[in-house]
């Protein structure tokens, strides 16, 4: 999906600044995030990961600084005004926070709904059904209700809400916490492929070595209040800072670069054997 | 360039040509799917070769139009043919709602599952009461394990924050019984009666009932969304691995609190409620407050304060435990949260009601008239 030469940077946040009360969770944080990447964020546990994604999305309305999504700045704005942004993108939230009254289904329409009324309501069905097909939910999760699925469940139909006004960009809180390592890398795969059909922008809040390792092209570390680094993983193990340090070369990060180093032999192995 | 999604409909060879242009995506897409819906016809050579951008909705549009009307897809750019094929792929019969059963069969099933449900209702609230009373009995035995500190902090909730909203409801109930009282009573010159009315139906009824009603709507509903969310929150289940009963922890000091709390509240209630009628007897009738009180002496038997007294704590050990009852069955998500509380009040206002009806004829019955 082509975007506007002007918006190469899609998320752009300059000097932000969040306190709850005496306690100051970003002080002067900068980060920007480049149309069609991935970029992964990972930080220590109550570094501001969600926070950040929260004052990005304007759920939270940082003490200074400066937020712009698609080049316009998020802060000081209309409601009617920011609907045209909302637009453009979807968000899975860590819970999932699917509506709890309403079907996986529903809960697909009501983006669609919300922003274009002129749909047909068989057209909107038709939608939200090929879209949960698409994030490899079985059929019959359609007419279910959020309780009904289990956690890896409700992810998938998070993301198909997120998913359902075919958005330029995506926030995805945590996506693969909770899930299977089988759950997690097929999450992984699904997100690798919106990316290439839909020239998705991602910004990906995650835990998950994996995840970074064999999907993330960027990877923003948040320490000391701020964004320290960003890069490509061997751009950031190049650095010489403790937390990065024991953060990719503690055991789960040596085992996730080694499993993600044999995928890549694999398959540059496999393209050799083929004629291309 | 963007541009807004059209379509031309022409016959090229004898046959029907559907000529895509501008961007097939959501914003683009205006009024093209109903366009679509009305054309008639079948067999269609549907072109995409002029079209700028698409998305999924655009290709689901371009697919089912193929599908549904036997069309041929041509001049698809590569992007286009893979947006095609995954929603090719994802084509698949899915539910959106769960289907509806027949109107009769549903009336059947909702008459059935009621049954069923007010069965199992009663035998859980019966289940319930039984687990308490074991509960109490542990705590005796164990009198440590009794949680002081919570029964006095629900003391504070149940009983001291009520007392502003249950005196003004009072006070107000108080002068509306006497103002009405006295209307009627003014057609057969009796008005001195309006006294007789107020000390006895604030005492023996009303102010324990206006209590128990304002308590089931204060307490037991936050009883049952507190106990509600902390079962959603796995905090029950967590309490029970660790070898904390949730029965002694939770539901016997809210109980507990509740049960001393009632006959508290429903004097302080029935007294504020006399003294609002004494105030519209005053300046309505000119009954002077030292005639108010005399008067009130000699016509309240003391038996009245008594009914008042063994009412009360059971109208509020029903408050507690309907509202706890309610909170612990909690399961699923957040709307049962909701819809047990309302439960819980109804379950408790209509049992309170039923029980005071119950001792209404029993202490008549003993000679407490």
């Amino acid at each position: 999906m082509a975007v506007s030469e002007a918006e190469e940077i899609v998320i752009e946040v300059k000097g932000l600044r969040n306190c709850f009360g005496e306690a100051v969770i970003h002080d002067g944080l900068d980060l920007d995030v480049r149309r069609g990447e991935i970029l992964g964020v990972v930080g220590g546990s109550g570094t501001g990961k969600s926070v950040m994604m929260r004052s990005i999305i304007g759920l939270q309305t940082p003490d200074e600084g400066e937020v712009r999504v698609f080049g316009e700045t998020m802060l000081d704005r209309d409601e009617s005004e920011l609907q045209g942004i909302r637009k453009r993108w979807g968000i899975l939230f860590q819970g999932a926070a699917l509506f709890s009254t309403l079907t996986v289904a529903e809960n697909v329409q009501v983006p669609l709904r919300e922003f274009y009324p002129r749909l047909s309501e068989k057209l909107l069905d038709e939608i939200a059904a090929y879209k949960i097909v698409m994030v490899g939910l079985s059929p019959d999760a359609g007419p279910k209700f959020p309780a009904e699925l289990s956690g890896g469940m409700k992810k998938r139909a998070g993301i198909a809400r997120a998913l359902a006004l075919d958005p330029d960009l995506l926030f995805l809180d945590e996506p693969t916490a909770g899930l299977d390592p089988i759950g997690a890398a097929a999450f992984d795969q699904l997100i690798v492929d919106l990316r290439e059909r839909l020239g998705l922008t991602v910004f990906l809040i995650t835990h998950d070595l994996d995840t970074l390792y064999t999907i993330c092209d960027r990877v923003a570390v948040l320490a000391d209040r701020k964004v320290i680094a960003v890069g490509t993983i061997p751009e950031l193990l190049a650095l010489d800072h403790e937390w990065i340090q024991e953060y990719f070369r503690g055991p789960r990060g040596r085992a996730a670069e080694e499993a993600s180093e044999e995928a890549e032999a694999r398959i540059a192995g496999a393209n050799g054997g083929t004629e291309r | 360039m963007s541009s807004v999604a059209r379509f031309t409909d022409s016959v090229e060879d004898g046959r029907r040509v559907l000529r895509f242009q501008g961007d097939l995506t959501l914003p683009r897409l205006g009024v093209l799917p109903n366009r679509l819906d009305r054309l008639k016809g079948n067999d269609f050579l549907i072109d995409l070769s002029g079209i700028g951008r698409m998305d999924t909705i655009g290709a689901w549009i371009v697919h089912r139009t193929a599908r549904d009307r036997g069309g041929e897809i041509v001049g698809a750019g590569e992007g286009a043919a893979d947006l095609l094929r995954q929603v090719e792929k994802a084509d698949q019969p899915v539910k959106v709602r769960p289907d509806p059963p027949a109107p009769f069969e549903r009336v059947l099933t909702q008459l059935g599952e009621a049954t069923v449900e007010s069965g199992r209702t009663f035998v859980g609230l019966l289940g319930f009461f039984g687990a308490m009373l074991i509960a109490i009995a542990n705590v005796f035995r164990h009198p440590r394990r009794f949680r002081i500190n919570a029964v006095v902090q629900r003391f504070e909730v149940v009983g001291v924050h009520a007392f502003g909203i249950i005196g003004l409801m009072s006070f107000l109930v108080g002068i509306v019984i006497a103002q009405q009282g006295a209307v009627q009573l003014r057609q057969f010159g009796a008005e001195v009666f309006t006294i007789n009315l107020i000390g006895r139906s604030s005492i023996k009824e009303l102010g324990v009932l206006m209590t128990a009603i304002m308590v089931a709507g204060r307490s037991g509903s936050s009883f049952a969304a507190q106990l509600g969310s902390m079962k959603l929150a796995e905090e029950v289940d967590a309490m029970r691995t660790i070898g904390v009963s949730p029965m002694e922890a939770l539901v016997l000091p809210r109980v507990f609190a509740t049960v001393l709390m009632m006959p508290l509240l429903g004097f302080y209630a029935a007294i504020v409620a006399i003294v609002g009628g004494a105030v519209f007897c005053w300046i309505s009738l000119e009954i002077p407050p030292v005639t108010f009180v005399q008067r009130m002496r000699e016509v309240v038997p003391l038996t009245d304060l008594w009914q008042l007294l063994i009412k009360a704590p059971v109208f509020g050990l029903i408050i507690a435990l309907a509202g706890c009852f309610q909170g612990m069955q909690v399961k699923s998500d957040a709307e049962e949260v909701g819809l047990r509380t309302t439960t819980a009040v109804v379950q408790a206002i209509f049992l309170v009601i039923v029980l005071d009806a119950f001792f209404a004829v029993f202490f008549t019955e003993i000679g407490w008239l």
